[in-house]
Order: structure tokens, then sequence, then C-alpha cells
């Protein structure tokens, strides 16, 4: 409420910083126009750069105060830093259109932002001092629809002042929010730098899933090899063995019959250990919320974990989520030996699950330190998913995974 | 001769339903009916009435754990309605969620367990007395939480011996047998551990152990 109010108060301001941009952005643009030719001549090499940087500063204040509008904007530049290279680059050219073409499409509404509240301001509380003195001067005072020529006027102006005002304040925020959205598309990168970079990251998100993958399907593969099927060749070998000794011991026999009892009940054992490390059995059965209720439940910590979400995300997310939350608790179990209870969320909004995972450990977590991180980062790049951790020293421990999904309700 | 235990069978595999038809009628219980997915176990509860439902977790068509649902279902229906769940996998979660009306007559095992006959059958007797009979691992899991949280700190090694069975829900008679305790010593020790614990104490076998699952899955 007062946050509002604030910013309805404070849109005619932004709207003049904006305004203000336009400015140093047009002169910024020109003065790397001009550096550019001189490249010709030589000068330009030491003028470029300078020239571009302050361009850039301009537009990463207005893109500041796009954000402030609520709109989201990338910043578009890339690692170059020579004359050519900065003038070879898609964001110069662009950032230098943004200067020219943004106030030609957006400065009505900034106008509007900030003239529609000071002509109310105006009216309401200027005009009954001064219409006196104008009128004596020669001046004609109107305000809207009312002409002033009286006390009595220039009071009833007061109310249509204060309400030019109040419509003032209330359009403003929008407005901004829409030159913003504008300003955005000129400010932040092309769709062309926007795809490539997508493009990035979706081949190496691709071989880290597919190198994840393939050690994975190693490990199940040894895991069966070492385990299961060496038992059960063990039990086929007793049962083969008391066959042939149901005759003539049959004491040995039995023995035998009891050995291949007890492998058996290792083998699956071993197989549940397996399938649990695959696909847990509660994260079939119930979804995400019970699975992490019951890795709480499995943990020796005090593990509190609290759930809104309306439905189940796609099973590849949920699986992804749940082991990354069961290696969030491994970690606090083996680090944070001094910690005793972890709290667990999740929650879904904008098509935003998250997952935050705290605990009243000591803190002082290293995100770059241990493998166990980077392993839950490329888990979720996947889907776009992000990890990230705050851990002070002396606590406590704040881990939280983001990654963008639809969610079906059940 | 008291009248035979009627069972309601619910498990998917036909060879392990079969196994199961035939180890109970085998020990004198009768089965009324031996079913492979959910929606009719629920109609077979409904219809014979069992005096137990010894029932899979995972149960067609869903293939989640559907006959756990339906289990819980019909334990709301019926307050303590005895029923004795196998699954391949024992899960806390669900063995607190059969504990949590606190009426007893439940059982959750591992599918193994059902290979010992001797033991399963009396799991399958106790439940359906009003008993419990949780899986070993159930036990032993509830029981490490209960130590890292310092609650079982107070027992001497023996009586941990005797509360780990006990939570297990065997008979004071088998914690005896396999500690090598006369009845009297087991009857002292749970005494002890009662009253270290803090627990109501009661002469009700059953509500004895619920108290100490109680205890021990807070």
């Amino acid at each position: 409420m007062v946050a509002e109010l604030r910013a309805r108060v404070f849109a005619p301001v932004r709207a003049l910083v904006t305004m203000l941009l336009s400015v140093a952005g047009v002169l910024a643009a020109v003065l790397v126009l001009v550096s550019s030719a001189l490249v010709v001549v030589g000068i330009g090499r030491y003028a470029v750069p300078p020239a571009v940087w302050l361009l850039r500063k301009v537009a990463d204040a207005a893109r500041a105060l796009v954000r402030m509008a609520g709109v989201d904007v990338r910043r578009p530049y890339g690692p170059e830093t020579s004359a050519i290279g900065l003038l070879k680059a898609r964001s110069t050219w662009r950032d230098i259109g943004w200067a020219f073409i943004d106030p030609v499409i957006g400065t009505w509404a900034t106008a509007l932002a900030i003239a529609m509240p000071l002509f109310g301001v105006y009216g309401a509380v200027v005009q009954p001092f001064v219409w006196r003195a104008n009128e004596r001067a020669g001046g004609i005072n109107s305000f809207g629809p009312i002409h002033v020529t009286s006390t009595v006027t220039a009071l009833a102006a007061i109310p249509v002042g204060l309400a030019m005002i109040a419509a003032g304040l209330y359009i403003g925020p929008p407005l901004l929010t829409l030159r913003a959205s504008w300003s955005a598309d000129l400010l932040g990168p092309s769709r062309t730098t926007a795809l490539e970079e997508r493009v990035e990251t979706l081949v190496e998100t691709r071989a880290d899933s597919a190198g994840a993958q393939a050690a994975e399907l190693r490990r199940i593969e040894r895991d069966l090899h070492d385990g299961a099927q060496a038992r059960l060749v063990a039990l086929g070998m007793s049962l083969s063995n008391a066959e042939r000794l149901f005759e003539e011991d049959p004491e040995a026999a039995r023995n035998l019959v009891i050995a291949a009892r007890e492998a058996s009940s290792r083998a699956l054992d071993q197989l549940r250990d397996l399938v649990r490390g695959v696909h847990p059995p509660v994260l079939a059965d119930r979804g995400l919320a019970d699975a992490i209720r019951a890795l709480a439940l499995d943990s020796l910590l005090e593990v509190e974990v609290r759930s809104d979400l309306p439905g189940r995300p796609s099973l590849p997310v949920e699986s992804a989520v749940y082991f990354a939350a069961n290696e969030l608790l491994a970690n606090t179990a083996k680090h944070a030996r001094s910690a005793t209870t972890v709290a667990i969320s999740l929650h879904y909004t904008n098509g935003v699950l998250r997952c935050v995972v705290t605990d009243d450990g000591p803190g002082g977590a290293d995100p770059m330190n241990g493998t166990g991180l980077r392993g839950i980062e490329s888990r979720l790049a996947i889907f776009d998913g992000t990890v990230e951790v705050d851990s002070p020293v002396s606590g406590p421990t704040r881990v939280q995974l983001e990654v963008p999904c639809a969610i079906r309700s059940v | 001769m008291r009248d035979p235990i009627r069972v309601v069978v619910a498990e998917d595999l036909f060879l392990l339903r079969d196994g199961l038809v035939r180890t109970l009628t085998e020990h004198g219980f009768t089965v009324v009916a031996a079913v492979g997915t959910g929606p009719s176990l629920r109609k077979a509860i409904v219809d014979e009435q069992p005096d137990i439902a010894v029932v899979d977790v995972r149960l067609p068509p869903s293939f989640t754990d559907e006959g756990l649902q339906v289990a819980i279902e019909a334990r709301r229906q019926r307050p303590g309605f005895p029923v004795l769940v196998l699954s391949q996998y024992v899960e806390q979660l669900y063995a607190r969620e059969l504990l949590a009306d606190g009426n007893g007559s439940v059982g959750y095992l591992l599918k193994d367990r059902v290979f010992n006959t001797d033991q399963f059958v009396e799991a399958v007797r106790s439940v359906a007395g009003g008993g419990t009979a949780m899986d070993p691992q159930v036990v032993a899991k509830l029981l490490s939480r209960g130590d890292a949280r310092g609650r079982t700190a107070d027992l001497t090694p023996r009586e941990r011996d005797v509360l780990e069975l006990m939570a297990a829900g065997r008979s004071n008679a088998a914690i005896g047998q396999q500690l090598r305790l006369s009845v009297s010593a087991v009857t002292k020790h749970i005494a002890s551990i009662f009253g270290k614990l803090d627990l109501p104490a009661s002469d009700d076998d059953n509500r004895r152990v619920l108290a100490v699952l109680a205890y021990l899955n807070r």
C-alpha cells in the first residue's frame, strides 16, 4: 500500500530522469558516431572506446530505470574492448538506435506522466495566489474548462487541479511501464544475440546431461553386475547343488536351500537400494512433496517440510529437484555438523518451482568448493533451473533452487 | 475350535498371490477373496467384511500406492480394521500414516518376510488380533532417529534390544525366546523402559506397543 503510493508519487521524478537520460543518450550516440568517423584519420582508435563506454553507461542507467518500472531487460554486451571490435558489435549499433528512436516513440508517455500532476499542482496550489497578478499584467487565466476571473472561479479550479494530480499520479506508473517495455526491446540483446546465447547454453547443458546420463547408466550397470546379478548366480549355484544332494545328504541340501533364501533376500536388498537411487518409490507414488517428506523422515536431522504445490511438475523436473534436495540434506549432515534442524519449503509461483533449504548450521559454505553443488547445478541447468547459495559465516545457510516448469494439478 | 480367520488378499503378481493364499490356507486361515487391483480390493473389503486384509502397497491400475490408500480408507470407515501391508520397500512415511490413527491392528512388512512362513503367519495372527507388526527395517530406522535425538540415551543395551523387538510387535514370549530371557524378566525390562521414557503403563500388550511407536515417531 505504502510502496504503491510511493511508486505513484515518484513516477514523475522517474519520468524526468528518463527524459534527461534520453538527452544524454543522444549526445553520447552523436559522440560515438563522430569518433567512429574519426577512425579513418586515426584519432578514432582512441576516441571510440571512451565514447562507447559513455553510451553504455547511459544505456545501463536507462536499463536500471526500465527494471524499476517492472520490465526485465538484460545487458547485451560482449567482451569486446578494441575500437574496431566495439564498432563491429551489434550491441553498439543497437544502443545508438535506442538513443535516437526511443525518445521519438516514448517521450510523450514520460512527458504526460510529468505534465499532468504538474499542471494539477499549478491549478490547485499556485493559481489561487497568482491569477490576480497575472490578470493585472494582462494575461489570461484559464484552467482546463474553467476561465479564472474571480475568487470563486479560482476556488472552483482547485478540485479540478486536485483531480488532475490524482489522475496524473494514477496513470504515471503504467505510462512508465509502457515506455519501459518499448525501451527494453531496444536496450536488450537483439533476437539474434539472445538466440546465440541460448544455443550456447543448450549445447553446454545438453553435453552435461548426456555425460551425466552415461555415467549414471554405467553406475547402474556396475551395481547390477557386482550386486544383484552376482547374488542370483550364487543362488542358482546353491539351488543346483541342493538338487544334487537331496537324496544322499538331505541335511546339507536343506542348508543350501536356506543359504539360497538368504541370498535372494540380499539380492532384493541391493535391487531396492539401486531403485531408490534411480527413482525412489514415494516419488513415483506421491510426487515431490511427499518424497521430500519421506527423505526428511529418513534423515537423522530434524527436518521440517512445507509445501504448497498446487499439483505435480513433470517427472524429470520432480526427479531433478528431489535428488538436489537429497544432496543438500546429505551435505548438511556431512559438513554442517552442528546443524540440528533443516527447513525445506516448496513453492510455485509465476511458472517457477522454488525449493528453499535452510539449516541452522555454522554457515560459510563455499559454493565453488565441492562437486555436490556443481552436480545440482548441472542437474537443474537442463531445465534452465538455477541454484543460489547464501551462507554467511556463523550461518544460517540458505540454498534456493529455482526451476521454471509447468505444473499439472492433481 | 475357534472360527478360522477370514482374509482378503490383494496382490497383483499372480505367483505371489497364489503363494500367499496357499500359505494362509495351510495355516488354517480362510481366504475369502484374492484380488489383484485397488478397486476390486475396495469391493472385496465391503462385500466380504473380512477379519483382516493382506495388501500389496502397489496395485494396478495406477501402480502407485493404491493398495495403501485403499487400506487407509477402509480403516477410516471401519476404525481398527486389521490391515497387513506388504511392500517391496518400507517407507517411514507410509508406516507413519498407517500408525497415525493410533488404533493398532496394523502391519507393514517387506515382501521377503513372507519367505519366513512362521513369522509371517504370526504377524497375520497378531494383526488380526489387534496387534502390530512393523518390519525390522522400519523399527531400526525409528530407533536410529530416536538415538540421534537422545531419546533412548537412558536405556541399557538390553532394554534397547527389548524396545526394538517390542516396537516390531513381537509378543513378550517371543521377545523372551529371542533374547533368552524369562517372560518375567522381559516384563521387568518393559516396566523399566516405560518408567525411563515416561510412558503411561498399561496391562494391554498392544497398547504398550503403540505407545512405544508413537514415542519413537514423535
